[in-house]
């Protein structure tokens, strides 16, 4: 039914390159709950607290009761197909370069009739059908309707690839690949079909086994990549910079110390230079060259993903500073999410909780393995999500945090 | 159901002087310049001074930042009485409401109803992301087709559901293109076929080019007034047998397949004292061919789902078994925004006082004009309608 995505002519150097546009973003302070639902992956809309009801499109007082409490629940999203259509001409210079675009009108079996996007692997109607939430290119939540059942190439949908930043045929680079999580991650790249992977190794002299295996892999090729090194960055850049599709940066470095524990800001610094000013960095040399190749055909530049932690949600004083470099990561990556908005280049921001690695040694279970970060790395660039809580530990504190973040900072005291 | 019956009629207040400023589909005027030429249009038209008209009534989009009241001294009116209705299509029917009962209990002497707007180059499109919050948040995002993506929901679950063909809209849409060649200020003035309206270029099916109106610029008026100011006048006028006016009917319904003119019908027929039977034109709000078909059935000329085996069984053109839109509907004439609720009024009041533009019903006593509109999401929020009476009857 859906076309396994071919894989992409080169690029003739001749044609302009396209400028990025977005779909419609305008939306009320309401509908942005559906936005920041999607953007953790979920499918949300809002329920009277009083009565009951569920609600869409977004609003303020229930339809109803007239209650003004309404809260966004998860929502399974079955629903019934009623009708569809084909937009071939649209009023809106995104879509109407993107024509013809399938649309779909669901009535939920929870209530509301809701227009969506409609998934290719959907029957004709009338037919069941799952409604689900995605960030479009504008990184606004939108809906789609899906089929009931996972059909082949389920990702390879034309109007789902604009929602989302699948590896499928992209060049990706990533920054570091002497961790453990580096090398998962690239594993992960090519088993998900990323048609180069251009991998950052500091320190050369430093060779382990895990690491000369990757590039045994054909899709890799190895860099010298120094992110606390402007010169190699702005190097690096210069070569590569116009033709990576996705940047994950991985790059961390991580001490267990808190204030009191260690004197001078040596270690700190290094954490800093590394975690903070590393991104700061690549932003700085990479951010424009993948912003000109937004619109750039199947294969765009689409994604940025930071791996942060969820120390950057509330200082885990045993690893102080090491959470204050995260923290800033993760003020900063919120800086560069606005900047890349208005040429469409998600930014993702990973928060996993402690990964199994040296530097967590002394913390009990559950710790989260390299393979399981990387995979939650490719699945929210599969699904086009924008916030990323992988493990027990951080779905936890995720969930401590969104209650009171100030019981959260008592309770980490202690 | 619903109380609906309203319990006075409208026997001393008439309906005169219908006037139209000719159709263009680009304007680089504003709505404020639709509305005053209109309103010269009607002064005209009745031998009244402006300052005779101490009531208005303004149905506009495109007025922004201005609203009716910015009018007056725009057009340097001094009114007793004022109404600005944004409601597209069904403005000129709650327009006629509101200003017959004005009237009818002395607010105001005499009331210029001017549905107006304008079209530039760029503007329809930009309307589309700012009709309403809804729209903005629910719809816009979604390919942006505007109305036609809309409507193509409600016309593909209505040809599954109720076996209509595209010949059947097809039908519709050639005899409007018929009776618009017989009036001057349609926009469309060539002969369309069936094979062009089937083969013509797909929009959002399935929706085809013939389908869809053509947004354009330009206004609607009458006048409401006694019979005794319209007789001293010596005025043509229709009389009001009744009306009827529904906001958000059947907010239930999975998708709209009728109006409010199911829980209405029943008082519109009984307050007229007249049956469907003896409607001799109706002037349906033909946005789309398949709401003039929902608009049949739901007017009682036939039963839901017999709308399809209806327009096989008629013709629709003025000379025809069943004339609809005798002037050419919005799909040949064009919509100029809100006039397009005053459109099917307007011609009503021409073919019931012998003031024809286009070609004339023979005999017509009774006509019925439709307004129906507004999809500030998934549906047309607003239905009403508006029995006409010739005067002599
Ligand atoms: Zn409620």
């Amino acid at each position: 039914m859906i076309p396994p995505l071919p894989k992409p002519p080169r690029k003739n150097p001749i044609l302009r390159t396209r400028l990025p546009l977005l779909p419609p973003s305008a939306r009320s302070r309401a509908a942005l709950g559906l936005t920041a639902a999607a953007s953790r992956g979920r499918f949300e809309l809002q329920v009277c607290n009083d009565c009951g009801a569920v609600q869409y499109p977004p609003r303020e007082s229930c339809h109803r009761c007239l209650s003004g409490k309404l809260c966004w629940r998860a929502q399974e999203g079955s629903g019934e197909l009623l009708a569809t259509t084909t937009v071939r001409h649209s009023h809106d210079t995104f879509f109407q370069e993107r024509v013809p675009w399938r649309l779909a009108l669901v009535r939920l079996d929870v209530g509301p009739t809701v227009v969506a996007h409609l998934h290719a692997g959907c029957p004709p109607a009338p037919a069941r059908v799952r409604l689900g939430a995605r960030l479009d290119k504008a990184g606004q939540g939108v809906l789609v309707a899906f089929p009931m059942d996972e059909v082949p190439n389920m990702a390879d949908d034309r109007q789902l690839r604009e929602m989302t930043c699948d590896p499928k045929f992209r060049k990706v680079l990533v920054t570091d690949g002497k961790s453990a999580v580096g090398q998962a991650v690239v594993r992960g790249l090519a088993a998900a079909g990323a048609d180069l992977i251009w991998v950052g190794h500091a320190e050369p002299w430093k060779e382990t086994a895990r690491f000369a295996e990757l590039a045994t892999l054909p899709q890799v090729a190895l860099l010298p990549l120094e992110l606390t090194d402007s010169q190699s960055v702005r190097e690096i850049a210069a070569e590569i910079g116009g033709k990576v599709d996705i940047l994950i940066n991985t790059a961390e470095v991580h001490r267990t110390h808190g204030i009191s524990s260690r004197s001078g800001v040596e270690t700190a610094r290094a954490e800093m230079d590394v975690n903070y000013f590393g991104l700061l960095r690549l932003a700085q040399e990479f951010a424009p060259a993948m912003r000109a190749r937004a619109a750039d055909g199947q294969s765009s530049a689409v994604a940025w993903v930071n791996l942060l932690s969820i120390y950057a949600l509330s200082n885990f004083p045993p690893h102080g500073t090491f959470s204050a470099s995260k923290a800033a990561a993760l003020s900063l990556s919120q800086c560069l999410r606005a900047e890349m908005r208005s040429s469409a280049i998600r930014v993702i921001n990973v928060f996993p909780g402690p990964i199994d690695d040296e530097w967590n040694q002394t913390l009990p279970a559950p710790k989260l393995s390299a393979e399981a970060l990387a995979k939650a790395i490719l699945s929210a660039l599969q699904d086009g999500v924008e916030d990323v809580y992988p493990g027990d530990v951080a779905q936890e504190w995720l969930a401590r945090w969104q209650e009171s973040p100030k019981v959260l900072e008592k309770e980490l005291s202690i | 159901m619903t109380a609906n019956g309203s319990s006075r009629d409208y026997r001393d207040v008439v309906l005169a002087a219908p006037v139209t400023v000719p159709y263009v589909r680009y304007s680089i005027r504003s709505a404020h310049w639709f509305v005053a030429q209109a309103l010269a249009r009607l002064l005209t038209a009745s031998g009244l001074r402006k300052a005779a008209v101490d009531g208005l009534s303004l149905g506009s989009f495109m007025l922004a930042p201005d609203t009716a009241i910015g009018v007056t001294q725009h057009l340097g009116v001094t009114v007793r009485w004022l109404d600005h209705l944004p409601l597209g299509g069904a403005c000129g029917i709650v327009a006629l409401r509101r200003a017959l009962r004005a009237v009818q209990c002395g607010d105001a002497e005499v009331v210029a109803c001017i549905g107006a707007d304008t079209n530039s180059v760029d503007a329809f499109r930009q309307s589309l992301g700012s009709f309403s919050v809804f729209a903005r948040d629910a719809v816009f995002p979604y390919g942006s087709g505007g109305p036609n993506a809309s409507f193509a929901f409600l016309t593909d679950y209505y040809m599954r559901r109720y076996g209509a063909t595209r010949e059947d809209f097809g039908k519709i849409c050639v005899a409007q293109r018929d009776n618009a060649l017989g009036y001057p200020h349609a926009i469309f003035k060539k002969k369309l076929t069936l094979p062009d309206y089937l083969n013509a270029r797909l929009i959002a099916d399935p929706i085809r080019l013939f389908d869809c109106v053509m947004p354009c610029a330009g206004a609607e008026a009458f006048l409401v007034m006694t019979r005794q100011r319209a007789e001293s006048l010596n005025l043509p006028f229709v009389t009001v047998r009744s009306t009827c006016e529904r906001h958000n009917a059947f907010p239930d319904d999975p998708i709209q397949t009728r109006g409010g003119w199911v829980l209405d019908r029943e008082h519109l027929y009984g307050a007229a004292g007249i049956d469907p039977a003896d409607v001799d034109f109706v002037q349906t709000y033909d946005d789309y061919p398949v709401m003039s078909v929902i608009q049949l059935e739901d007017l009682g000329f036939c039963a839901k789902g017999e709308g399809p085996e209806f327009v096989r069984r008629h013709t629709f053109t003025t000379d025809g078994s069943f004339p609809i839109n005798t002037s050419g509907g919005q799909l040949s004439v064009g919509q100029a925004g809100c006039a397009a609720g005053f459109l099917g009024l307007v011609e009503s009041i021409r073919q019931l006082t012998e003031c024809n533009l286009a070609r004339p019903v023979a005999n017509a006593r009774f006509g019925i004009a439709v307004g129906y509109g507004m999809i500030t999401y998934d549906r047309g929020l607003c239905s009403g309608a508006a029995v006409l009476s010739r005067a002599a009857t």
